[in-house]
């Protein structure tokens, strides 16, 4: 049967807390750094659900967000090309609403219960920004959550849905709009969650001939701590039931909130049991998983615990808002206006700029980063096997701090990292912290954005210090 | 192989003020330096049969050196090599008079890099992918310092210091170059304390970003016995580019290997075993203090890792064994990147004239210019050598 056999998180280093300046809360939420936007978060947490597995393997990519960088390009043959999946794959960007993340779910169970597909990989991401200073803002958080969906080797096999779609405006964005908007909560919460919520998991219940008893752990979308506590009540749940909604660490990270608290779910599963993921949004999915005898032994990347663990408080919330263009800041008087990427040129480099293959010579074995159609040992002609360095270990040989290049994460720590299978790139660092920059510096690529200029969204890859667990 | 050793002349130079010329456009730079030049060799704009003009970004074409200096229907090139543009300007002219094509050529190097608006180097790149990291070239040579200074076991404060005196020897010299951009002793602890740029490298250790022009009138030794005495003769161009020391694992950010194989062409055209020794002055490419370490190094003046002993000794001042920069270097008298080459020939030709004034070395007969373009891993380096007559 259809089920999960492989699961993966990512949360973003960086959050706001009691010691950030200016953040008038006490609880942490997690933020996307300047150069995260639903695209990347739904890399790392490919790769972090990938964890070596084959990617030849994955005959589709669903891609789940509110917060897709284009309004008309796909998001999710970037996330594709960034994994190095397959070009003979079935992709879709399911957007616009909260629950498009169980939607995507649900569309990936029934192509392999179909047998359309063998393994589909299904990327919740969404980075949703509250106004200034609003309860919106305060309550939400960035990351993403990552699922493959096959028949073979299923940690958790699926156990029913139930959908109930009803247009409903509590919350809302108009094409243009910056921030979340919604209507007057009492409203939202008694004729929208509690009414929509408590039909749909009912709904699913009587169709299944389960209890709510019979449910291990519910993962359930609301938005707020207080709120969540009441309406898992509501429903007819005990505390014990509830999966940590991770309020106060992590934050409403939209699309991806229900599945990230699901993914933690399997992160401390144990066989045979019924796990419960009820998303919310013009609706609400319901998608019921059944632990399997599996789920002992597998292994898993870090994980929303493992990513949870190992995060950064900003020293003041002005910095998070200069990252979300909350607070402008001038950036044109130290140099000049950047230019249009030429479309053409970066077709022509996706290899090396997105899949982040380098060469691997065939006559003398050097690696190089980009691949050479001489090699820069051998001068063998046109002789090479890719490689993909993006998922490689690297270690700093040198680096600078810039503090005129112009960017918003002053000083820009450009470092020149070295591969462990050998090849050797310059590029930026970015989720560091000044001091932790230093020649040795085990780091990891991860992709990010460069910029955004003639309306493309510039993608390339940087160093990041490795974000192991503590 | 012959070499270009004695084969061809110097008889006229000059060289604009550096500097902020708001007043002054690029051919108004170009008008200053080649009627200097005339002047001092002793022509007219008539008598140039052909031309060669360095740039990097204020022209594309030969045609604006035509219209400035009105030059008749001549053969003009435009060169250029990165920053060391001027000196293969140079050195193509000086090919074209030893080949025998012509007897009295011009070389000139011109950029005006201060009509862009911004403080640091603004010169626009062509459009592609865009996905290189913004590495502007403080930063690119902080990568250097930074693995220098790991390398051979320096602490941050001991390689500030080293640093340091290399900037202030250069800005003593530049007190004395009334051409110079800057001309104002800074000390050592101003320079070690200044504003961070690229760590470790601070704002006393970046050059000037300059508006400026230098011209060279080249010929052969033959001729230059007509026109006068004092000529200065070539003795060696050595041109080196490498472009993927960046891919290499093995590469070690320590060492150029550009200037040690511009320089080891150019001392065995001139039949130098034993550069420390044999050259008398050296004008090298100090875009940033930590390039002008790494150079002593690499042109074989100092021991691999040593450098920093030489300069606590003094070597390199204008005192020294090895006086290097002796007219403020590209620290002091600024850096149009297309005109920087010239400028040194400038320095070095008025030096072996015994024409430098207040900075005037005792008696040099042999001198060295050093340019480097480009960035750690991937650069164009020139040498050349220059003696007095025998």
């Amino acid at each position: 049967m259809a089920g999960i056999s492989s699961f993966g998180a990512y949360v973003p280093r960086y959050r706001l807390g009691s010691e950030s300046v200016g953040w008038e809360s006490a609880g942490q939420r997690s933020v996307a750094n300047f150069d995260e936007d639903s695209v990347s978060m739904a890399v790392a947490a490919g790769i972090d659900c990938l964890n070596g597995r084959g990617r030849n393997l994955i005959d589709g990519l669903l891609f789940a967000t509110t917060t897709p960088p284009y309004a008309e390009k796909q998001c999710a043959s970037i996330i594709a090309t960034a994994l190095d999946l397959r070009r003979d794959i079935f992709t879709a960007d399911i957007t616009d609403v909260l629950r498009a993340g169980t939607t995507a779910m649900k569309s990936a169970l029934d192509s392999v219960t179909a047998g359309s597909a063998k393994n589909v990989l299904v990327i919740a991401s969404d980075s949703r920004q509250g106004a200034p200073k609003g309860e919106a803002e305060r309550n939400s958080g960035d990351g993403a959550a990552a699922f493959i969906i096959s028949n073979e080797d299923v940690i958790a096999e699926q156990a029913g849905s139930y959908t109930i779609t009803e247009n409903m405006m509590d919350t809302w964005r108009s094409a243009g709009d910056q921030f979340v908007r919604s209507w007057e909560d009492r409203f939202a919460i008694e004729e929208g969650l509690e009414r929509i919520l408590g039909e749909a998991v009912s709904g699913y219940m009587k169709k299944e001939g389960l209890v709510v008893t019979d449910v291990a752990k519910l993962a359930l979308y609301c938005p707020d701590a207080r709120r969540h506590g009441q309406l898992a009540g509501h429903l007819g749940f005990q505390p014990e039931q509830v999966q940590d909604p991770l309020f106060g660490r992590l934050g409403n990270t939209g699309v991806a909130f229900p599945l990230m608290l699901l993914a933690s779910a399997l992160e401390d599963g144990s066989p045979d049991q019924l796990l419960l993921t009820v998303s919310y949004g013009d609706g609400s999915d319901v998608l019921g998983f059944k632990t399997t005898t599996s789920i002992k032994d597998a292994e898993h990347g870090l994980g929303v615990s493992g990513y949870l663990d190992s995060g950064v408080v900003l020293d003041s919330y002005e910095t998070y808002a200069k990252w979300r263009d909350v607070w402008l800041t001038d950036s044109s008087s130290r140099r000049p206006q950047a230019q249009s990427p030429s479309v053409t040129a970066l077709w022509r480099e996706s290899e090396q700029n997105i899949r982040f293959h380098g060469g691997t010579c065939n006559q003398c074995g050097y690696v190089q980063y980009p691949a050479q159609r001489v090699c820069v040992e051998c001068q063998a002609l046109d002789d090479y096997a890719p490689i993909r360095l993006s998922d490689q270990p690297g270690t700093v040989f040198t680096y600078s701090l810039d503090y005129l290049a112009g960017t918003v994460d002053t000083p820009l720590a450009i470092v020149v990292v070295d591969f462990e299978p050998g090849g050797r790139t310059l590029c930026m660092m970015t989720d560091r912290e000044v001091d932790e920059v230093q020649i040795g510096l085990k780091v990891e690529m991860s992709f990010r954005k460069l910029r955004v200029v003639n309306g493309i969204h510039n993608y390339y890859w940087k160093a990041i210090p490795r974000r192991k667990a503590k | 192989m012959s070499g270009i050793k004695d084969r061809v002349a110097v008889i006229g130079m000059g060289c604009s003020k550096f500097g902020e010329r708001w007043d002054s456009s690029s051919s108004d730079l170009l008008v200053e330096a080649a009627h200097e030049a005339f002047a001092d060799a002793g022509i007219e704009g008539k008598d140039v049969q052909a031309a060669w003009l360095g740039t990097v970004a204020s022209f594309r074409t030969g045609q604006p050196l035509a219209a400035a200096l009105k030059l008749d229907y001549i053969p003009i090139t435009r060169v250029e090599n990165a920053c060391a543009t001027a000196t293969d300007a140079f050195r193509n002219a000086c090919y074209a008079v030893a080949a025998g094509i012509y007897d009295i050529v011009l070389a000139v190097g011109v950029e005006k890099l201060k009509d862009s608006g911004f403080s640091g180097l603004a010169v626009a790149e062509a459009a592609g992918a865009d996905v290189n990291p913004p590495v502007p070239p403080p930063s690119q040579f902080a990568l250097a310092a930074t693995r220098y200074f790991h390398e051979h076991g320096i602490s941050y404060e001991d390689g500030k210091m080293t640093l340091a005196q290399i900037a202030s020897k250069n800005h003593h010299n530049g007190t004395m170059s009334p051409k110079a951009h800057f001309q104002r002793e800074v000390s050592v602890e101003q320079v070690a304390n200044a504003p961070m740029v690229a760590w470790p490298l601070g704002l006393y250790d970046c050059c000037g970003v300059s508006d400026g022009a230098a011209a060279a009138i080249i010929t052969t030794p033959e001729i230059a016995k007509t026109f006068r005495d004092d000529y200065v003769l070539v003795k060696g161009l050595g041109l080196s580019v490498g472009a993927y020391g960046i891919m290499r694992s093995d590469w070690d950010f320590t060492h150029f290997p550009e200037t040690v194989r511009a320089s080891q062409a150019a001392y065995q055209e001139a039949g130098i075993s034993d550069p420390r020794k044999a050259i008398d002055m050296a004008m090298v490419h100090d875009c940033f203090t930590i390039t002008e370490l790494i150079i002593y190094e690499d042109l074989g003046f100092s021991p691999k890792g040593r450098a920093s002993e030489d300069v606590a000794a003094g070597t390199f001042t204008l005192e020294g064994e090895v006086p290097v920069n002796t007219d403020g270097g590209l620290k002091c008298f600024g850096h149009p990147i297309g005109a920087s080459g010239i400028r040194m020939i400038y320095e070095v030709y008025k030096q072996l004239q015994g024409k430098a004034g207040g900075r005037q070395l005792k008696d040099p007969t042999l001198g060295l210019t050093h340019n480097l373009g480009g960035r750690p891993g991937s650069f164009t380096c020139s040498v050349a050598l220059f003696g007095t007559r025998d």
